[in-house]
């Protein structure tokens, strides 16, 4: 038999949070630190209209770029929060989760051999869609003297003739790093100078802890190269109902339309119009969590504190990302043994990245007390490899 | 602040001044003295225990009471009202806009406790008009919590 498969795909390696979930959910009784959505249930209201679209019968496909609703919904909130100005007829497509926006958007702008700056530690997708695009991905190894921010330094050491997307994840998952109007500033003058492209994950927009987030397509000469992807996964607890969105340019925006239309058709109907519920009135859920994530991400910055574990602190995402090199083992030997000894499945930095190598993931979507209850496990656990280290 | 404090231990007042001060990123004397002060002011009033009675084997019966009053010259509603929230049995005292005035919460043992305290106390209240009772049967959600068992986090347990 021939062999069956693509060549892409079959040299891309699957995401590495699979091998410890599949360790993990063997376990009973086993807790978790590792989950990256939020622990809320989706606001009663916005379900609420997800029924009723339901009983209404409104079972089927919207227009492909998503509900004209919605659309305009969405464009009035990306005003009011974000100083985005997006015409919601032209602009903006629904998608199924910001993820379809990610591999939509490579597709859309990837000719065989363009390479694509790829800041990591960062989210899983990346690297393989633009790979699948087409794309070559280059990655840039962000540090943590850095606080994780993509430097205009490291940026201007990547680019090449080549060069024709940066992928920009801010608030950043895994590291919880943000970028600040001023460290978007320091960068966007490189973009523009090098003609470069940005794509621009801002589904944690809605969870910043320092100064409300910044849009780089907010800046001057930026809108125009910048594809936005957000959601309501992060922002609304909406997660399962895979509903996202992208923004951008009409020239950019007609071709991801398409890809969407042939690949896709629409995103789910009743999603849409519980999201419809989402924007119009869910801005005080949305402050709520918000606040609850900081409280708890004050929280475990001070255990890390009192363990002397050093992390740097994070301003967004749901997200902490402790340094374990004082242990002098791997990422992916910790995790496995915190999870054998001590029941609790956190991710390790390197499935976000080679340079992840040396962290943890720590999600802080979980209620207080159960970040009271693991970071007891994680302190009984620590000190026992420091004295393990001491013995030796 | 005062906000950020007492919307916190609105639902948990037992956290301890160390973790609050923790978790609003402020001092713990800070914490202390807003709440002392607070406390002073009656600005909070108490702190008191959510319990499902229902789960023990003690008897309990409530009934919420629409009641109709005359209000008094100079006093409104307020003498009427302190004549009846002076009763220890008497939980809650509202004054009500609509078809009725106040809406007394009361707890007794049985529904005798009820009834007599409705005949004899309540109802002979010069300026009470008319009474009506409602005896609680289920309490499903109090003070913003559902008392029915907490659900289970469903997620997985790790996930990109």
């Amino acid at each position: 038999m021939r062999n069956p498969l693509n060549e892409k795909i079959t040299t891309i390696k699957p995401s590495g949070i699979r091998k410890f979930f599949d360790i993990a959910s063997e376990m009973k009784d086993a807790i978790s630190l590792g989950v990256g959505e939020p622990d809320f249930d989706t606001p009663w209201h916005i379900r609420d209209e997800g029924i009723f679209s339901l009983e209404k019968g409104r079972t089927f496909y919207t227009s492909n770029a998503g509900l004209k609703e919605l659309r305009i919904e969405i464009s009035k909130y990306l005003s009011r929060r974000f100083h985005l100005e997006y015409d919601p007829l032209k602009e903006i497509l629904i998608t199924v989760g910001g993820s379809e926006g990610i591999d939509n958007a490579f597709r859309a702008m990837l000719d065989p051999g363009d390479e694509v700056l790829i800041p990591q530690p960062s989210y899983v997708s990346y690297e393989p869609c633009c790979i699948l695009a087409g794309g070559v991905p280059v990655i840039i190894e962000l540090k943590e003297e850095n606080q994780f921010r993509l430097t205009p330094e490291e940026l201007e050491a990547a680019i090449t003739p080549k060069t024709k997307i940066l992928v920009l994840p801010y608030p950043n998952n895994p590291t919880g790093a943000v970028m600040e109007k001023s460290d978007l500033e320091a960068i966007s003058e490189i973009i523009i100078r090098n003609d470069l492209f940005v794509l621009s994950d801002e589904i944690y927009a809605e969870l910043c802890y320092l100064e409300e987030h910044t849009s780089i397509a907010s800046l001057p000469g930026m809108r125009d190269r910048t594809v936005v992807i957000n959601g309501f996964s992060k922002s609304h607890a909406m997660t399962g109902w895979r509903l996202g969105y992208v923004c951008g340019p009409q020239e950019i925006m007609d071709q991801i339309l398409k890809i969407h239309q042939f690949a896709i058709m629409c995103a789910p109907t009743n999603s849409q119009y519980a999201a419809v519920e989402a924007m119009k009135n869910g801005d005080e859920d949305v402050a709520m969590m918000r606040e609850q994530y900081n409280q708890r991400r004050r929280y475990l910055m001070h255990e890390y504190g009192r363990l002397g574990l050093q992390c740097f602190e994070p301003f967004g995402a749901f997200y902490t990302f402790p340094s374990i090199r004082e242990f002098n083992m791997s990422s992916d030997d910790f995790v496995l043994r915190f999870l054998r000894e001590e029941k609790v499945a956190v991710v390790p930095g390197t499935a976000f990245g080679d340079c992840g190598e040396g962290f943890l993931r720590i999600s802080y979507a979980y209620s207080l007390d159960s970040l009271k209850e693991a970071v007891g496990r994680l302190e009984r656990f620590i000190l026992r490899l420091r004295r393990e280290a001491g013995d030796a | 602040m005062r906000e950020k404090i007492l919307t916190f231990i609105e639902k948990n007042s037992r956290v301890s001044l160390h973790d609050l001060a923790v978790l609003l990123g402020v001092d713990e004397t800070m914490v202390c003295n807003e709440l002392a002060a607070m406390e002073a002011e009656r600005v909070i009033c108490g702190y008191h225990t959510l319990i499902d009675w229902d789960k023990i084997d003690v008897e309990k019966v409530t009934a919420m009471i629409e009641v109709r009053v005359t209000p008094q010259r100079d006093m409104g509603f307020d003498k009427v009202a302190e004549r009846i929230y002076n009763y220890p049995e008497v939980h809650a005292v509202y004054l009500i806009s609509g078809g009725f005035d106040l809406m007394v919460t009361l707890e007794g043992k049985t529904l005798r406790d009820i009834s007599s305290f409705v005949t004899d106390k309540l109802s002979t209240l010069d300026s009470v008009l008319s009474t009506k009772t409602n005896f609680i049967l289920k309490k499903y959600k109090d003070h913003g919590t559902v008392m029915v068992e907490s659900p289970k986090d469903e997620r997985m347990l790790m996930t990109p």
